[in-house]
């Protein structure tokens, strides 16, 4: 295949890239090689194709994404550790015309707010949950996190984390996806570009799902954090 | 729908009832004794079929004082229910609603405590209600009901202070004020806010972004001190205002006492019966109710200890509302405590020979 150059490309003016218009212009505050970015980019597109500026509801939880608010150019409302399923709860039902949905890391899904997660699941709320496993507690600067992989090496565990200290690594959405309440799950990658085409689109079927009142929609994001890794 | 209906009912049933003729939006709960009633007054009610109100079991409360965060964040009138134990457990949201700025009420419908403690009524919260119990520097506007009729009509009155100041209110009931049945007359219905009203009378609320405004984030966080620090004194000074215009309070024959009993909630209904019996005896009582716990009738109370000898200060605990009356008091005239704990509540026969030992105390020296 015979490539065309970038000259070729900015001579005949031709869009191969723009700027992402739901995303602000404010400077991200995320370690180089931070998913969180990439994924930050891909809810903003999903929400730009979708039309769903003036529609969206975004919960933030307490983790790195902590301060999506200032990224993603809808109306946020920032929740309690572990808490945001029960704020997207009330949240969608006092507004059921608008999409709701979370964005929360593993620490924040799968540890202090396992509760509030999968009663959201059960109940089948209509929201959509951006879950993004780094496998880690990265904004508190690298501790185990309920994902974290046997022999994997943090903060609190320097050994590496062993099943008889510390229990085995959580893979909940294996207990989600048994939920009658769920109506769209995905678990995806965002390390090559393939793999992004892929995470965006499951995000796109996870908010129409909960548009479409099918149930929660769950989106797994494999992610990285390169920081606290030790 | 009668406007205005005479009933028999129990505190926590037209607490239930006011709340769906308020207009409402949302209720989120979780089964307590002696609160349980609240939601399933509410359930059985099915409220969302008539004015639309959403009524939701909670998970936890936790989860049911986050579920107020949301529809308070999105502008709605929202409200949660529980009492000791449960109450414990929403703080951290509380405060979380403080921090963001947010209007909503929570009802406390006391149990003696610490730890599980008893289901029977106490006084007990009161540090927790006025003092914080959340973290950080905060108020919630907290009122004292004194019987069923007040646990109807503070509905409105704590949804109208919370809204007008975005502050977060409480009502403080205690086990008995829920759990007995009076005649009420429930509050007349008023309906439901449309979306369009929200979002023209609380352009704050998070309702999704049209292109005709900037995007709207309800949030406590903020990192740099020195916009943390603008933002805690630009609440205090919200707090200064609510304390110099919301204070309320209310007086049973104190024009002429020589002795003043101060008392809140079912105490002060039960001992308007001491203050009779006082008087009967001779010794000119009066009683002081004060109807805001936070802010608290400093003034009120400290006009009347310049004409009283001694203060009793009687209450459902240990001793708690006492400390806010000795500020008051400024040391001028001895304040006395007299409380029941565990659950046991007294008579008005018991509080008159508490007043009566500290009248004879005090005038003998
Ligand atoms: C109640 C409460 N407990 C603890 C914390 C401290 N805390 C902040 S973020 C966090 C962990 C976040 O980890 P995760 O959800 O995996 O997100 P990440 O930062 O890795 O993206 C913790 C424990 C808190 N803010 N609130």
């Amino acid at each position: 295949m015979k490539r065309t150059s970038t000259d070729t490309i900015r001579r005949e003016g031709r869009v191969v890239h723009r700027r992402t218009p739901l995303l602000t212009d404010a400077h991200m505050h995320y370690c180089p090689g931070c998913n969180h970015a990439t994924v930050h980019r891909l809810v903003a597109e999903v929400l730009d194709e979708m039309g769903l500026q003036a529609d969206a509801i975004g919960i933030g939880s307490v983790g790195c994404s902590v301060f999506i608010y200032n990224y993603i150019d809808i109306d946020w409302i920032q929740a309690s550790h572990g808490r945001a399923p029960a704020v997207a709860t009330a949240v969608k039902r006092l507004n059921p015309s608008r999409l709701v949905f979370t964005y929360q890391g593993d620490g924040d899904l799968a540890a202090i707010g396992t509760a509030e997660t999968i009663h959201a699941c059960n109940r089948g709320e209509n929201i959509a949950i951006i879950y993004v496993n780094n496998s880690i507690y990265g904004m508190t600067g690298g501790q185990m996190a309920p994902t974290t992989p046997l022999g994997m090496r943090t903060s609190t565990t320097p050994q590496g984390r062993d099943a008889r200290l510390h229990g085995y690594p959580l893979d909940i959405c294996r207990l989600l996806r048994r939920l009658s309440g769920v109506g769209f799950m995905a678990r995806r990658r965002v390390d090559t570009p393939r793999h992004i085409r892929t995470a965006k689109q499951a995000i796109r079927e996870a908010f129409e799902c909960s548009l479409a009142g099918r149930g929660t929609a769950v989106v797994e994001i494999m992610a990285e954090c390169l920081t606290n890794k030790f | 729908m009668t406007e205005q209906t005479a009933d028999l009912l129990k505190g926590n049933e037209a607490l239930a009832l006011a709340a769906i003729r308020y207009g409402c939006d949302g209720y989120f709960g979780y089964p307590i004794t002696p609160q349980s009633e609240v939601l399933e007054t509410l359930m059985a009610e099915a409220p969302w079929e008539t004015t639309g109100m959403v009524v939701m079991q909670a998970e936890s409360e936790p989860a049911a004082i986050n579920m107020v965060y949301g529809g308070a964040a999105c502008g709605r009138r929202v409200m949660t229910s529980s009492s000791g134990p449960g109450i414990s457990l929403k703080q951290e949201g509380i405060s979380y609603l403080a921090g963001a700025e947010l209007p909503a009420l929570i009802v406390n419908v006391m149990r003696g405590g610490p730890g599980l403690g008893t289901i029977q009524p106490s006084q007990a919260d009161y540090f927790q209600a006025v003092k914080g119990g959340g973290h950080g520097d905060y108020r919630l506007i907290v009122l004292a009901p004194a019987g069923v009729q007040d646990m109807a009509d503070f509905v409105s009155l704590a949804f109208d202070l919370a809204f007008a100041y975005r502050v977060p209110a409480m009502i403080l009931a205690d086990g008995a004020i829920g759990q007995m049945m009076e005649k009420v007359t429930l509050p007349p219905w008023r309906r439901r806010l449309t979306d369009a009203e929200i979002a023209e009378r609380y352009p704050w609320a998070a309702v999704g972004k049209p292109a005709s405004r900037s995007r709207n984030v309800l949030t406590s966080l903020e990192l740099d001190q020195a916009v943390m620090e603008r933002k805690s004194l630009a609440l205090q000074e919200r707090y200064a205002r609510i304390e110099a215009a919301e204070t309320r309070s209310e007086a049973y024959l104190t024009d002429d006492a020589e002795m003043l009993l101060v008392a809140f909630g079912s105490a002060a209904r039960i001992y308007r019966k001491t203050v009779d019996l006082a008087r009967q005896r001779g010794v000119r009582l009066g009683l002081l109710r004060p109807v805001t716990l936070w802010p608290f009738p400093t003034q009120a109370i400290a006009r009347l200890v310049g004409q009283v000898t001694s203060v009793l200060v009687v209450e459902l605990n240990a001793g708690q509302m006492v400390e806010d009356v000795r500020l008051a008091a400024g040391g001028r005239v001895p304040v006395e405590h007299y409380g029941r704990l565990g659950g046991v509540v007294f008579s008005p026969d018991e509080i008159l020979e508490a007043a009566l030992s500290q009248w004879n105390k005090t005038n003998r020296k």
